[in-house]
């Protein structure tokens, strides 16, 4: 019995993986084609070669550092006052944090753009918006990561100590509770970036240079350079995710070595 | 005169704690500002403007009233709703497969640490690179489909097309089983052997195993998760927006073209049919969190 039941798991396991890889497998192949009759990376020379390609997946990458940054700002100061002074708006805070799950992000972006498209509310051309959008659309991620960053750590003694050391509230955030959390700032910003590079929607309809709507542009008008950039895309979320595992069990030693 | 000395002495020990109090609540305006200014007050003009005339802004219940009546849009929630339902029943089942042949095959320890990375990057892998690597493999010029054409049998010719139904149902199965083995895997791993044991002990067979004491017991946690996947898909738009390029009728796509033009004559409908989601997504959140709360009774 245990033996058939080991011969069904690798079946399972056998589907499983060309599920996963078929699909990538068969988008590798395509975007070694662009020369015809041989295999070559030209399509990638193509698209690292293309000023648009560079300016769109930038602008991706810049609206990216400024979301991870109003998250850190927004999101580490209320999960530490929570934590240490005001309890009582832990549930309501939750719930909000958790709500970019219940709004699908095209409702949520139908919302806010038919919101601030009419005066006096007419801010729908600023990219401060679109920042905005990507802090709302990363917050169940960014919040959960620093929530469960703070839980690791015992904040009211740390700030106990240095406010007995006559610290203030601005160098206890930034000196003593942001770099004990780090790691977990950290794996909250990576899955941020992994958000704001892959996302579509909101750059797409707020009309902002962006890697996705570029990518969904290109798709209609080139065959092989897609598919270069479906990989690039891929790799770049390989990358986010290995950087937050491998920084994640980094402060697994760090808990350790602080104790 | 006592009792303004009372006063007198009071004062400075109530002050402070006073003050922290109105401090602490400050540490935490910033983040109901902005949460209020970028997704309460959006997502509320949503409901408000459901029940409100789009020219006379006077309250209705016309906009639902059109809503419900009209066979476009109401189709357009039941392809969404069947899209989700039978990719969160298919990913689900295959997800559980996949979860419990690497938990519980007794497998090399690898392959389920394996899984569960391949998983958690499968499951953020969705939109346009996710429909492109779906037309590489499954267009009629696509790898797969090259294969079985050389072994004689071609899809298209029987009714298969990757960019309409089907081929969206398996495409959005990529971002679904992925997320099942995710939410799914601590419930398996917290299935005790000597529950198996116990049973084997008592003469059960495999089937009554799982009948009797598996089932019952990873159930809500089974159903939840599905409920779960369906919201995950419900809500999708990308993925089909780049493989179809808007051509099939669900309703993110319908949002997204109002939202791209008035392409319902009326604004006030375009808010009503984004209301409908939200309520649909707030079912299936709801479910999904009490479902979860019953599992965790046994499993912990």
């Amino acid at each position: 019995m245990m033996r058939g039941g080991k011969v069904w798991a690798w079946f399972i396991m056998f589907l499983g993986v060309l599920y996963f890889f078929l699909p990538l497998l068969a988008t590798f192949i395509f975007s070694l084609k662009a020369r015809l009759g041989e295999l070559s990376f030209q399509a990638y020379i193509n698209i690292f070669n293309s000023p648009q390609f560079m300016y769109n997946f930038l602008a991706s990458v810049l609206w990216a550092v400024f979301t991870i940054i109003v998250g850190i700002l927004l999101f580490v100061p209320t999960a530490f006052v929570i934590r240490l002074r005001v309890p009582k708006a832990r549930s309501s805070v939750e719930f909000i944090t958790l709500l970019p799950f219940v709004i699908p992000p095209i409702v949520y972006v139908f919302g806010l753009v038919r919101t601030y498209s009419q005066p006096p509310l007419l801010i729908v051309d600023s990219p401060f918006l679109l920042i905005a959008g990507y802090t709302i659309l990363s917050m169940p991620y960014m919040y959960r990561s620093v929530d469960t960053g703070l839980r690791s750590i015992d904040v009211r003694t740390l700030t106990e100590a240095a406010q007995s050391l006559g610290a203030g509230w601005t160098t206890i955030l930034f000196r003593v509770i942001l770099p004990n959390i780090r790691t977990a700032i950290l794996s909250g910003a990576f899955l941020s970036f992994a958000i704001v590079i892959g996302e579509l929607i909101l750059a797409q309809y707020l009309v902002k240079p962006a890697f996705a709507p570029y990518m969904a542009y290109v798709m209609q008008q080139k065959a092989f350079e897609p598919a270069a950039m479906a990989i690039v895309s891929f790799a770049l979320t390989w990358i986010a995710m290995g950087i937050i595992s491998l920084i994640g069990r980094g402060q697994q030693v760090q808990v350790a070595g602080g104790r | 005169m006592t009792v303004s000395d009372a006063v007198k002495r009071d004062a400075p020990e109530a002050r402070p704690a006073k003050h922290k109090r109105s401090w602490a609540w400050l540490g935490v305006m910033p983040f109901f500002i902005f949460t209020f200014l970028f997704l309460l007050y959006p997502s509320s003009t949503i409901v408000i403007k459901s029940f409100q005339d789009s020219i006379t802004h006077t309250f209705t219940f016309q906009n639902i009233v059109t809503l419900l009546h009209s066979p476009y849009l109401m189709q357009s929630y039941w392809i969404s709703i069947k899209l989700s339902l039978i990719t969160a029943i298919g990913g689900g089942i295959f997800g559980f497969l996949l979860a419990y042949a690497a938990i519980r095959g007794s497998l090399p320890r690898f392959i389920a640490a394996g899984l569960m990375t391949f998983s958690g990057v499968a499951s953020n892998f969705a939109g346009v690179p996710l429909a492109f690597a779906f037309i590489a493999l499954l267009s009629p010029t696509g790898l797969l489909i090259g294969w079985m054409r050389a072994l004689g049998y071609n899809p298209y010719f029987h009714g298969f097309t990757l960019y309409t139904f089907a081929g969206l149902a398996i495409v959005y199965m990529y971002f679904q089983f992925p997320l099942m083995v995710l939410v799914i895997a601590p419930a398996i791993e917290g299935m005790r052997r000597e529950w198996l044991e116990a049973s084997e002990n008592l003469g059960a067979s495999s089937f009554q195993y799982w009948r009797y004491v598996a089932l019952p017991i990873l159930g809500p946690a089974l159903l939840g998760t599905m409920i779960l996947l369906f919201g995950n898909a419900f809500g999708a738009f990308a993925t089909a927006q780049a493989l179809t390029g808007g051509q099939i009728n669900l309703v993110t796509i319908v949002i997204g073209s109002e939202l791209r033009g008035d392409v319902l004559g009326n604004a006030g409908v375009g808010y009503a049919l984004s209301l409908g989601m939200v309520v649909v997504m707030a079912l299936a959140i709801i479910g999904y969190t009490v479902l979860q709360r019953r599992t965790e009774r046994w499993l912990r």
